[in-house]
């Protein structure tokens, strides 16, 4: 289904529901997971349905467009509580007939085995934790399956589900061009329309940050990533897979939809441990975030609820806008901001060939994406 | 008063840690000057930073009396000179206020360069000089040895030379008898009828009394509440306290001929008083001043600059408090656009910057970055003016200047055989002229004739570390002479860095432009766009090194719950800018400019 991408002024409203457990915590993740032996399934299927009706009574209705089921491993749920979450947002909001309704899914057998049951609840399209296509660098990355699951993962997904995405994590240590090259191509050749392309960043608070601070191996350098990358926006590119963001690659309208609100700025509600939402209320734009710890957000729920300015506005909108292709429009910011962006700064930026500007919209270039973190901080600054 | 023939004045030369204050304090028990409980461990170096590096920074003085083996009761001024090298002029006036100095010379260790060069002065001023050979106790001990290193370095008859244990308090006796009986008294061609003629030693501040000045009387009488002038600076007062240092003050009522002694006279700053100045009655003034009374000229100059520029008034403050009993440092306010605001100090030498500056950092609790050390440039215009330049900030353009002289100097090092290609070599690289090379037993004397800008850069530290710090050095103030003299500008981006900026020989730019390029190189982070960093005279770019453009600094993952944690993250780096400084489009952190200025420590 091609998504429209004039809707920029209303990029629309989606609901993300984020399920905290994992079987085992992986050493380069820094979200909001966590290992438990036994989850109380009813009492937790209660609790998140209990959010939405409470979120619901605070924004009215909507039309939902997408839901998205992260974690944390979504794909550890029972398909039962999947479904019911999907008809509790159909019921308190309104959803779209062709909402975009996503679960994330690790590739082992046992959960791939529950994909037609994910399908059944309501669920149209997966996104698989893949991460690499070899299992020496599986093991590295502290992943519970092998190459060989994965694979055969990606084809049962790919008999349910029309839509489907895949992660890998890339820049890892030692990894050579070539066999990047090798592992991408092979991806490629798997993928059905969207991939997920992130290199490896060594994030505070996770094991891979001691494993470097104990030497017990040094992250890829920045020119050797970047030429990574590079390499990755040229084979996709040709492959018909270009980038849509930073780290995402789609055919040409099968960009997942429920991200593009979040790059969009639009609005979104968080259900579920540590989920953020950016709530449209009486005029004004609230970010809330819950209580990250599984077992206090049972009891309290939802942690802040703070009315952003228009700069804020301004700052989330730029900064999240710009890691699309497609950019942001410079009246959007300026609306939010209260001042148009400085033109100096921008023709600075565009100089350095990291900005292009045509019209109301203002981009990235493809060396300017690659360092958005920079000149953002000069857009910003 | 006492009779010319029962005052001996005398000071102590000694090399730092040869035993002079070990001595000084051993003369001061002997005479009972101090009771035993009383006795600080080296009264004389009041200072915590004098007594933790061994220099004494403010002559001070002690008035003994000393009943000799002949009966009578002398009284003893022992004048304690400053011992180090950037101090000379006052060590000169300080020589000039005695008629004999005892050299105390470690027995063991040997006669040093510094030692030699005070000795050289107090013989200049016509004293009578007593060699000590101190730590005869320890089994190192070479009396014999060193006794004749005396007489081929110094050329004095050292065949009398006492041999005593400060520490222990070996020969102590014997150093008492030898001041009575081998210095001559002082002599006063005026007497006590003449017009008030008196040196001004040494001044200082102290918190309850104002300003005392450290005075020997020549000529005439210096009584209680006389009105006195200081012929040097016109300035007239009247001295309300009169008093000797033994070493607890005490008041007398006047000071004659041949006595050393203090005065108070309401004197706000120590600045407003000049050591080597002559005091008179203003009554009945003398008809002609003392010899050799100059000012003192700082010589070595530098920016200090707070690092936390929020310190900048406590600088001032601390300043402010350093020059009330320092007058021999000065400062001036200077801006940078690297540095912010700060203070251009002028100082006697490298070693009173060393010592300023510590003391500013450990008794003000300040952080201070120093620019590179300068010297006084003198310029001559081509339209016939001359000006001073000692900030490479104030150099005129080039197409201006005729020519442009820098200061030299004359040093003497004493360094054992085993490093004297080390230090010839170093003082080659300086652009030094070799004057003398002389041995005594083991060791060089050398005598070179340096260019000042060439020592005040890292030259000490080098002259240690070739020499594993067996060398020893003592500079005078040497002339001026034409140079071949540039600015070197460092260019970050192409745009000029003011705090990085220097005056060197043209012969010299090129290595040290390297050096700082190479060093900013490391220095500077990687930013968006490549970075040049030259090092250029005038137009022409002696030195270049490039930082390349980063080329990924992007967050890999950004999803909905990561916009407020973004957001937070550019706030928090938009607070860490402050430490950095702006150089058109580039930001260098400060710690950048602290680095590349801590040259010369590999």
């Amino acid at each position: 289904m091609p998504v429209s991408h004039t809707e920029h002024s209303n990029p629309g409203f989606a609901v993300y529901v984020h399920w905290p457990f994992c079987l085992s915590k992986c050493p380069y993740c820094d979200f909001n997971s966590h290992v438990r032996e036994s989850v109380d399934q009813a009492q937790w299927r209660s609790a998140l349905l209990a959010e939405i009706d409470a979120t619901a009574a605070e924004t009215g209705k909507r039309r939902v467009q997408s839901i998205f089921f992260g974690g944390g491993t979504p794909s550890l749920m029972p398909p039962a509580t999947v479904g019911a979450i999907i008809s509790q947002i159909a019921a308190r909001w309104e959803l779209d007939a062709d909402a975009e309704i996503t679960l994330e899914a690790n590739p082992t057998s046992v959960e791939a085995g529950k994909l037609s049951g994910f399908a059944a609840a309501g669920v149209n399209r997966v996104s698989l934790g893949v991460q690499a296509l070899n299992d020496a660098d599986l093991k590295f990355l502290g992943r519970g399956h092998s190459a060989t699951e994965a694979i055969a993962a990606v084809d049962l997904a790919r008999r349910f589900f029309l839509r489907m995405s895949f992660d890998l994590i890339y820049a890892r240590p030692g990894q050579t061009p070539a066999g990047w090259q090798a592992e991408l191509r092979a991806a490629i050749a798997m993928a059905a329309d969207h991939l997920s392309l992130y290199q490896l960043t060594i994030e505070p608070g996770t094991g891979f940050e001691g494993a470097v601070r104990r030497g017990q191996f040094t992250p890829m350098q920045g020119d050797m990533a970047a030429d990574l990358y590079e390499m990755t926006q040229e084979i996709c590119g040709a492959e018909g897979l270009p980038a849509y963001e930073i780290s995402n690659h789609a055919r040409p309208g099968a960009e997942s939809r429920h991200n593009l609100v979040y790059w969009r700025y639009g609005e979104y509600a968080g259900i579920g441990p540590g989920a953020h939402g950016r709530l449209h209320l009486d005029g004004r734009v609230y970010a809330t975030a819950n209580f990250r710890k599984p077992e206090r957000w049972l009891e309290a729920g939802r942690e802040t609820c703070g009315m952003l300015s228009g700069r804020d506005q301004s700052i989330e909108m730029l900064m999240m806008g710009l890691r699309l292709l497609d950019g942001v429009s410079t009246a959007r910011y300026a609306a939010l901001a209260g001042a148009p962006l400085s033109s100096a700064i921008v023709q600075e930026l565009c100089d350095q060939n990291l900005l292009s500007q045509t019209g109301d919209r203002v981009k990235a270039t493809p060396r300017g994406r690659l360092l958005l973190d920079g000149v953002l901080a000069r857009l910003l600054g | 008063m006492t009779k010319l023939s029962h005052i001996r004045n005398f000071s102590i030369i000694a090399h730092i840690d040869h035993g002079k204050s070990t001595l000084a304090d051993r003369l001061i028990q002997m005479c009972g000057g101090l009771a035993a409980r009383d006795m600080k461990e080296q009264v004389l170096d009041s200072m915590d930073l004098v007594r933790e590096r061994g220099i004494t920074i403010k002559a001070q003085t002690v008035r003994l009396n000393y009943k000799a083996r002949d009966g009578e009761t002398y009284v003893l001024n022992l004048m304690d000179t400053p011992g180090h090298v950037d101090f000379a002029y006052e060590v000169s006036r300080s020589l000039a206020a005695c008629e004999g100095s005892l050299l105390v010379v470690d027995a063991s260790q040997g006669v040093e360069a510094q030692t030699l060069a005070n000795v050289y002065k107090a013989m200049e001023n016509n004293h009578e000089i007593v060699p000590v050979l101190n730590k005869i106790d320890l089994p190192a001990a070479e009396p014999e040895r060193i006794r004749q290193q005396i007489e081929d370095v110094i050329g004095i008859d050292a065949s009398e030379a006492l041999e005593i244990s400060a520490k222990t308090g070996i020969g102590i006796d014997t150093v008492l008898e030898a001041i009575v009986t081998r210095l001559p008294p002082p002599v006063s061609p005026g007497g006590p009828d003449a017009p008030l003629k008196a040196m001004l030693v040494d001044s200082w501040y102290d918190t309850y009394l104002g300003v005392l000045i450290l005075v020997r009387i020549v000529d005439g009488v210096l009584k209680k509440g006389m009105r006195i002038r200081l012929m040097g600076t016109g300035g007239v007062y009247i001295a309300d306290r009169v008093g000797v240092i033994t070493p607890v003050q005490k008041l007398v009522d006047e000071l004659g001929p041949g006595e050393v002694g203090f005065i108070t006279a309401n004197i706000k700053q120590v600045a407003d008083t000049r050591v080597g100045d002559t005091i008179t009655d203003d009554r009945n003034p003398t008809q002609s001043a003392l010899p050799g009374f100059r000012a003192a000229q700082p010589v070595v100059f530098c920016g200090l600059f707070p690092v936390d520029a929020a310190q900048f008034e406590e600088l001032r403050e601390s300043l402010g408090k350093l020059r009330l009993n320092d007058a021999s440092f000065e400062y001036e306010m200077e801006s940078s656009a690297a540095l912010g605001f700060g203070f251009r100090c002028g100082f006697l030498g490298l070693l009173h910057l060393e010592v300023i500056t510590e003391r500013l950092e450990r008794e003000f609790n300040l952080e201070l970055i120093t620019t590179a050390p300068s010297v006084i440039y003198k310029v001559q215009l081509l339209d016939g003016g001359k000006i001073d330049v000692h900030n490479p900030v104030d150099m005129p353009d080039p197409v201006r200047i005729e020519h442009i002289e820098e200061p030299w100097i004359t040093a003497t090092i004493l360094v054992p055989d085993d490093y004297l290609g080390a230090i010839l070599k170093l003082c080659e690289d300086r652009r030094g002229i070799q004057k003398q090379l002389t041995y005594a037993g083991a060791r060089a004397l050398v005598v070179y004739r340096l260019p000042l800008n060439e020592v005040v850069f890292d030259f000490y530290d080098r002259l240690k570390s070739v020499s594993r710090g067996y060398a020893s050095f003592d500079y005078e103030i040497d002339g001026y002479e034409p140079g071949r003299l540039v600015k070197m500008s460092i260019l970050v981006n192409e745009e000029p860095v003011d705090a990085l900026s220097m005056i060197v020989h043209a012969g010299r730019a090129e290595m040290r432009g390297r050096d700082i390029c190479e060093r900013l190189k490391d220095l500077i982070p990687r930013h968006m766009f490549k970075i040049p960093i030259q090092a250029a005279i005038g137009g022409r770019v002696v030195a270049r090194e490039t930082i390349s453009a980063m080329r990924k600094d992007v967050t890999a993952k950004c999803y909905g719950g990561d916009a407020t944690r973004k957001r937070k993250l550019l706030d928090k780096q938009k607070a860490g800018k402050k430490r950095m400084r702006q150089f058109g489009k580039v930001e260098i952190p400060q710690e950048a400019f602290i680095a590349a200025l801590r040259m010369g420590d590999e």
